[in-house]
């Protein structure tokens, strides 16, 4: 059955010169896919994880009654939010790469950063999306209205339990759609890691059909098919997670 | 309804096919042909390829590749007009008819062969190696084995290198960002065409670095014309003029003139060329 599979696109790309599915019979280019894809998944968990936290801390911070506080959030989001991530991956790994410590090699000339490539794209895509999920959070703790949080506080309630407690639950279900989109748009991004050398996914399809110009329009066609998997796992986690936590007469 | 549809794709992909197979075997001569009514052939080179296609101080693109690209444009007696082109889309931009033919530092490779018309004398060669710091000096190729090197996007010889050696190829999507990261000793080396790290060692600005190791892989560089015309004109008239051009030593004029590092490869050409009529 495997046997036919390969064969049959041995003999396509006989036929079709532009048609190479190379990676469904050579085993070494296989593996490539497979090792783009495990740092691509790596990158897009990361990234989402750390971006939701970020972007739950930062809508708490925005309500803080210090206003340098306040501040220094907004400056986080114009900054990250009205920038190109991929200059912001460029920066991070060359610019502030220079100022983390290093480990010397065995050799005594080779110094490896504590942070490596993958460590930088994750912290700066994280930063990236976070600011949108910030403003995303923000949009969802607006429409709680203010007397649940003042009925939460005549209670007895103190700033942080109001906000865990009561406003956060209910704003995280109004900002899921538009988190949702935010979180797709993250993990099409990490493919801009390719600019700081992460071997992702792009990186390796880059890499094949460099090797094999016959292959560049299937390579093509399988990011396709792969990011419409990824995407398509995480929004249907997304839907689930959206109806499990459904409350009647609160949003969807 | 349905059955009509099918009966007219299958006619029209059977005409389509007729029509590939008869582009083989007979030369219509198409992009020679408009070049030549045109009055002016498109070219594409490299502009960030130091000394082969570069832009000099007032941006217009110079270098050995432009001097051959002129060199064909004078003897087919038409206007040169050359297009900036990157290892990426150089094929591609051919393909569409974007440029009429390329000369952009492409190594002739089996694969590529298959998509654009390499025409053969090929007009340079060039092998891989690599630029390290004189503090690690590395004497062969194994030394490198485990170890992370710097490369570039779209060589081919990364994969080369990463299966005979075990060498872990870390790949920038352009030579400054390689370049950067050896300089910040993120990877032992930089892995690349030996003549182009011979120009950078040769500009002063690697004063630290060597190139140490036996070159490898010597690659013969092809310029490509439209497939369909390997064959036909196009193609064997660029085959004469790069032979004629071997012979008569013009390219190893021309290599001094960008002051290239002498290859062995154009004196052998020479010499295997030589006109018997003329010793």
């Amino acid at each position: 059955m495997l046997e036919a599979f390969t064969e049959f696109f041995r003999q396509m790309a006989e036929e079709y010169p532009r048609w190479n599915f190379i990676f469904f019979y050579d085993e070494r280019q296989w593996n490539r896919i497979v090792s783009g894809m495990k740092y691509t998944l790596i990158l897009s968990v990361a990234c989402v994880i750390f971006s939701v936290i970020i972007g739950v801390v930062g809508a708490w911070l925005q309500g803080s009654s210090n206003a340098w506080v306040r501040r220094s959030v907004q400056g986080y989001i114009q900054f990250f939010r009205n920038t190109p991530p991929f200059v912001q991956l460029l920066f991070f790994y060359f610019a502030l790469g220079q100022f983390t410590p290093t480990i010397l090699g065995d050799d005594g000339w080779t110094e490896y950063p504590i942070i490596s490539n993958v460590g930088w794209a994750i912290i700066s895509l994280s930063f990236f999306a976070g600011a949108f999920n910030v403003e995303i959070f923000r949009s969802g703790i607006e429409a709680v209205p203010e007397s649940t949080r003042e009925a939460a506080s005549s209670l007895g309630f103190s700033r942080l339990q109001t906000y865990t407690e009561v406003v956060l639950p209910l704003a995280f279900r109004v900002s899921l759609p538009a988190l949702n989109n935010n979180l797709v748009n993250l993990v099409k991004t990490t493919t801009q890691a390719i600019g700081i050398a992460v071997p992702e996914l792009l990186y390796e399809s880059v890499g094949i059909w460099n090797d094999f110009p016959s292959a560049q329009y299937p390579t093509m066609l399988l990011l396709f098919v792969a990011f419409i998997l990824l995407v398509g796992i995480l929004v249907y986690g997304m839907h689930r997670w959206e109806r499990a936590m459904k409350i009647p007469g609160y949003g969807n | 309804m349905l059955k009509k549809l099918i009966t007219k794709t299958l006619a029209t992909a059977s005409a389509f096919s007729i029509m590939v197979a008869s582009a083989h075997a007979a030369c219509t001569n198409d992009v020679w042909n408009k070049v030549m009514e045109r009055g002016k052939v498109v070219v594409g080179v490299k502009a960030d390829y130091k000394p082969w296609g570069f832009r000099d101080a007032s941006g217009a693109i110079v270098g050995m590749e432009i001097d051959i690209a002129q060199a064909m444009a004078d003897a087919m007696g038409v206007e040169l007009e050359t297009v900036a082109v990157q290892s990426s889309n150089r094929m591609q931009f051919l393909e569409q008819g974007k440029t009429d033919m390329f000369i952009a530092t492409m190594s002739d490779r089996e694969d590529r062969r298959k998509i654009v018309g390499i025409t053969s004398p090929p007009y340079y060669t060039s092998g891989t190696n690599i630029m390290a710091p004189k503090a690690l000096g590395f004497k062969s190729w194994e030394d490198l084995r485990g170890k992370d090197v710097c490369g570039k996007q779209g060589a081919f010889y990364n994969q080369v290198v990463t299966n005979r050696y075990g060498v872990n190829v870390v790949a920038f999507t352009g030579n400054a960002e390689a370049k950067q990261a050896l300089r910040d000793k993120k990877c032992v080396a930089w892995v690349y065409d030996d003549s182009s790290i011979g120009s950078d060692l040769a500009s002063g600005e690697f004063d630290q670095f060597e190139m140490p190791l036996a070159s490898e892989d010597d690659n013969p560089w092809g310029l490509a014309v439209p497939i369909a015309e390997r064959d036909c004109v196009f193609g064997n008239f660029m085959s004469g003029l790069i032979f004629n051009m071997h012979q008569t030593g013009q390219l190893i004029e021309l290599e001094k003139k960008w002051g290239i590092q002498p290859t062995k490869y154009l004196v052998d050409q020479k010499d295997k060329y030589a006109d018997w009529l003329a010793k």
